[in-house]
């Protein structure tokens, strides 16, 4: 039987799906942004950053009101606290891209450091990451979800692994200083955008399955 | 009210004679966790079959509802459980229902006595036309308990468990239909537990009251499994979430789920529940 406010869910939902992609694109256009030292691209991300947080402001608004007004339980409970904390989660993974774009854009005037390799690797892999979960809320394949988990540790390793090139080019040359810094703090964003892929993740597995998985390190080693 | 336990009762005293004891394995907490026992249990109307081979076991001292939607057999099953249906013609059951390890159809069995030890709520609160004392005291009297000293005892007490005392202390022999709505369902809750029940059984108990008198009851509910085995019927599903640790979904006289309240609600594992307690259908 349809309820009358139905609706109201599949808006939710489209409106969680539609920040889920805005945030992919931020993450895609902050890269692009950095590689290309495209400085108008980076200025479009840091301004488009007010979507994200309009849709978070959006999907918590509507999210009290459900509860509020139509009790939700079992799935539709845990859709709208889902819906809640993973809104969060890309909102953080918006503002990680502005510090990305606005780093690239003082990257911009300066020469390259090294070529973008490991970077752009490590931004495929959160950005796979981020689609995988969001697929997990569309389809309920828990599976995908578990594998987001697990492939956190890869962007881990790589952002480890650049760190310890940076911190050596920094003492190396201290002239690259700045630009080693800049780019350890865009590696650190990109580490904390596919940690919120984990999270969002984790979150769908309790959508689709009412079982909390957070902080189950077995999980991660598959 | 007093949060005093009472003594469990012993079922084989409404019996005529001792029946075999079959007892069930205890609880960590002491409680038996199959008091009551539904054993492949069918009923029907006449030709009507309402209830198909019901199977669950209810734990003492714990609240369990009953819920689905109108004509899924819950109120027959609560009916069932102090044998309030045999008086209705025609009636006819299989399988078995266990109390205490005894079954209540047991040809041995008192059915008054069996009727003393599960007290019953209505869904319209019913006050006898007599003064609110009268009553709370009702089956004492009938009982052939006049002495003042143990009434006055047992309206005290009773009106203390129904959360009502305060407020009636004062004029316990102004008649009882002076009661608001809300006041007269938690004097029948004393007039059901004036006899020390050991089960009480609620029917809808707060369909008639408003948010105020349904919180009251709700609390006392609460309060009130200290002491006794609750099982309520109810059609609002919230409430059922608020009062109850089990509950037990049932559709066209089969019982769909039963489980620990909070997984109905969380994560019911049949989709016909999860339909249910979403107000998707029923």
């Amino acid at each position: 039987m349809k309820r009358f406010f139905d609706n109201e869910l599949e808006t939710f939902r489209s409106r969680l799906m539609l920040m889920g992609e805005t945030a992919i694109r931020q993450v895609r256009d902050s890269l692009k942004a950095l590689v290309d030292a495209d400085v108008a691209l980076a200025d479009r991300v840091i301004a488009a950053d007010d979507e994200l947080d309009a849709l978070e402001m959006a999907i918590d608004d509507e999210a009290i009101r459900y509860m509020n007004l139509r009790s939700p339980v079992a799935t539709e409970l845990r859709l709208v606290i889902v819906g809640m904390k993973a809104s969060h989660d890309l909102e953080r993974v918006g503002d990680e891209c502005t510090t990305i774009a606005k780093r690239a854009v003082r990257l911009a005037g300066m020469p390259p450091l090294k070529p973008y390799v490991d970077i752009p690797r490590m931004a495929e892999i959160a950005m796979e990451m981020l689609r995988d979960a969001l697929d997990c809320f569309l389809h309920g394949d828990t599976e995908k979800a578990l594998a987001v988990v697990r492939r956190d540790s890869e962007v881990d390793a790589i952002n480890k692994q650049l760190y310890r090139e940076l911190s050596s080019f920094m003492v190396e040359n201290p002239a690259t200083t700045t630009r080693a810094l800049e780019l350890m703090f865009i590696s650190k964003s990109l580490e904390r955008i596919a940690d919120h892929a984990c999270n969002i993740a984790e979150e769908m597995v309790f959508l689709a399955k009412a079982q909390d998985i957070r902080h189950r390190e077995e999980l991660k080693k598959g | 009210m007093s949060t005093a336990t009472l003594p469990r009762t012993d079922f084989s005293t409404t019996m005529r004679t001792q029946p075999a004891v079959t007892t069930a394995q205890p609880s960590t907490d002491g409680f038996d966790p199959a008091y009551i026992q539904i054993k492949d249990f069918s009923f029907s109307y006449g030709a009507a079959q309402v209830l198909h081979n019901l199977t669950l076991d209810i734990p003492e001292r714990q609240v369990t509802a009953f819920i689905g939607p109108s004509g899924c057999g819950k109120s027959t099953l609560l009916r069932n459980l102090n044998r309030m249906n045999d008086l209705v013609d025609g009636v006819h059951h299989k399988g078995d229902i266990l109390v205490a390890g005894h079954s209540i159809y047991d040809p041995l069995i008192e059915v008054i006595a069996l009727r003393k030890r599960i007290g019953m709520v209505f869904q319209k609160s019913n006050p006898f036309p007599k003064s609110i004392y009268e009553n709370v005291v009702y089956s004492l009297r009938v009982a052939g308990r006049n002495g003042k000293a143990e009434l006055d005892e047992v309206v005290e007490r009773s009106l203390k468990g129904a959360a009502l005392w305060d407020e009636v202390k004062d004029r316990l022999h102004e008649s009882a239909f002076g009661l608001s709505g809300g006041q007269m369902q938690r004097l029948c809750i004393a007039r059901a537990i004036a006899n020390r029940p050991e089960i009480l059984l609620m029917d809808e108990p707060c369909s008639a009251l408003d948010p105020i008198a349904t919180s009251k009851v709700e609390e006392l509910i609460h309060e009130l499994k200290k002491e006794f085995t609750i099982v309520i019927v109810t059609h609002n599903m919230q409430q059922a979430a608020r009062v109850s640790d089990r509950t037990a979904f049932f559709y066209l006289g089969k019982l769909i789920e039963y489980s620990e309240t909070r997984r109905i609600f969380q994560n019911p594992s049949n989709p016909q529940t999860e339909a249910y307690v979403s107000g998707r259908f029923g």
